[in-house]
């Protein structure tokens, strides 16, 4: 499959879009037409062509765009990437699987050659042709994680297992809905989703953690979760959010289709295989409302899940300040009929 | 005003004596008291295999002496936090199996210390503490990352940058310190006024 890449960008004038194809493909991650938290988690198997399921790590038509948006967050705060020293081994793990994966999915755009311990490595959106030694971090320019996770669309975090938990050892992270990796770094599961209402009290991150720790080499998981952001801006972080908050404010009800963007991530857990680590890639899809209600049965749906959101988590996703604006211009993409079961357009 | 506690907010103890070859124990003035309670249940041997360190402000007797009639095999005495931190790291470097770590006073001194001790290996649940005193908070700017000490007001002014911060629950033990987030981001001066909280 080859790709059609758009420039685009997600800072400054803000000129991303989804072509046809690619709303159609887009993850809409509401099965029913009201929302409240659930684990959620299915095998991450590969689905149909058409979907984001094609391929276990997606690769899609933002791919250069988001990369670049990746280097400019980095050269402003290097401090979105980051390994504690106990996990260089985890990144080469991470290394492998996502050169395995692109390379498997992508073969006109990814290709990856082994000699023993001596790969060679051709990305070609990216124009990079490398030859490294496995295991060996002075062959490559930066650790393997960095390395990688600079070629790879979404967040990437690693945890350690230890302890009967979960640690946020390393990470790259610069697609995030409004966390911090520095500040979490180091933190055990239950501590870094501590901001986090309700669902500790309904049972969801101890259900979580339980899965995750028995979680099988060669079984990878997935869920979604969603926010929704103002601008297509792929850095909401805490860090940049005096750049970013006053953006909460520019919703119009002449704007709100273009500015109102539903923003997706789908995570996936990973086993790897010789640090006993566990990868998590937070993959963040963005698509404005305009685009969305071109599929009848997500705009009745997205307008009824938004319409009925309970208000701590209208609060916890940072939708406060235009939520109503929105709520009425998807009003007039529903007009009361029955939605089918799932989350797939009709 | 402030979040209600979550689960990365740390939770103190009360210091009591463990079975163990070796004690360290350190407090700053508002620990030292901890100190003196815990000494009340301890075996008679127990301060003969202890290090106090302390950190009071300086020429405070009134916190000195009790510590001092306990006869600790070691005691260090500072006037300042950041040298019976330094202390600490020396002390935990030679530090062998069987060491106990107990540390007592405000949630600075606490954080602080714990921190030094997690760098030098020391496993989580090797560390008794126990909050004694203020309730300053030591607060990490999100933004620029400057680490502002003794916070005792809601929202703060940053130290490094000025913008003014809401200071969360949320706790990073890595980093010793509460975490701080431009209060008015979205609508800049809209920042309400800072009121005494954390005493």
């Amino acid at each position: 499959m080859t790709i059609t890449f758009r420039r685009e960008t997600f800072r400054d004038d803000y000129n991303f879009s989804n072509s046809a194809v690619g709303i159609r493909r887009f993850p809409f991650p509401f099965d029913r037409d009201h929302y409240m938290y659930a684990v959620n988690i299915e095998p991450h198997v590969k689905g149909h062509p058409g979907t984001i399921y094609e391929s276990l790590i997606d690769v899609d038509e933002h791919y250069v765009a988001e990369m670049q948006d990746r280097a400019l967050v980095l050269a402003e705060d290097p401090l979105r990437s980051q390994s504690l020293p106990h996990m260089e081994l985890a990144g080469w793990d991470l290394l492998e699987l996502l050169m395995e994966q692109l390379a498997a999915g992508y073969p006109a755009h990814f290709e990856l050659r082994r000699s023993g311990k001596r790969w060679r490595w051709v990305n070609r959106p990216l124009g990079i042709d490398d030859t490294f030694v496995f295991g060996a971090a002075s062959t490559l320019p930066y650790g393997p994680m960095e390395y990688i996770t600079r070629q790879a669309q979404g967040d990437f975090c690693i945890l350690d297992q230890r302890d009967g938990n979960l640690w946020m050892d390393a990470g790259m992270v610069t697609t995030q809905a409004d966390w911090s990796l520095d500040f979490d770094l180091g933190m055990n599961f239950m501590e870094w989703h501590a901001p986090v209402p309700r669902a500790h009290e309904m049972g969801v991150f101890d259900r979580a953690l339980k899965f995750m720790l028995n979680l099988g080499q060669g079984q990878p998981m997935r869920r979604f979760n969603w926010t929704m952001t103002v601008n297509p801006r792929l850095d909401t972080s805490p860090e940049t959010y005096p750049k970013w908050g006053p953006d909460r404010r520019s919703v119009t009800a002449d704007n709100v289709g273009d500015k109102v963007h539903l923003r997706v991530e789908l995570q996936s857990f990973w086993r790897l295989p010789r640090s006993n680590a566990i990868v998590f890639p937070i993959r963040c899809y963005l698509i404005k409302l305009e685009e969305l209600v071109t599929v009848p049965k997500w705009a009745r749906r997205m307008h009824r899940v938004l319409r009925d959101l309970p208000p701590d988590l209208v609060d916890y996703k940072g939708l406060t300040r235009w939520r109503p604006i929105a709520v009425d211009y998807l009003a007039a993409f529903d007009d009361g009929a029955a939605t089918s079961p799932g989350i797939w357009p009709d | 005003m402030p979040e209600t506690s979550i689960k990365s907010r740390p939770v103190y103890g009360t210091l009591a004596p463990q079975p163990g070859t070796r004690h360290i124990l350190l407090a700053d003035g508002d620990g030292a008291a901890a100190i003196v309670d815990l000494a009340r249940a301890a075996p008679p041997e127990f301060f003969e295999r202890a290090h106090i360190i302390t950190a009071p402000a300086a020429g405070a007797m009134a916190v000195r002496a009790p510590l001092r009639a306990l006869a600790p095999a070691v005691l260090d005495e500072t006037d300042r936090l950041a040298a019976a931190l330094s202390r600490l790291a020396e002390v935990l470097a030679g530090a062998g199996m069987g060491t106990r770590l107990y540390v007592a006073g405000t949630e600075g001194t606490i954080g602080q210390a714990m921190q030094v001790a997690l760098d030098a290996g020391v496993e989580l649940g090797a560390i008794a503490t126990e909050h004694r005193g203020s309730r300053a908070r030591r607060v990490q700017c999100a933004h620029c990352k400057t680490f502002i000490d003794e916070v005792t007001t809601q929202p703060v002014a940053c130290s490094g940058c000025g913008l003014m911060l809401f200071v969360r629950d949320h706790y990073s033990r890595r980093l010793a310190a509460f975490q701080g987030v431009c209060v008015d981001a979205e609508e800049p001066g809209s920042a309400p006024t800072p009121e005494e909280v954390f005493t």
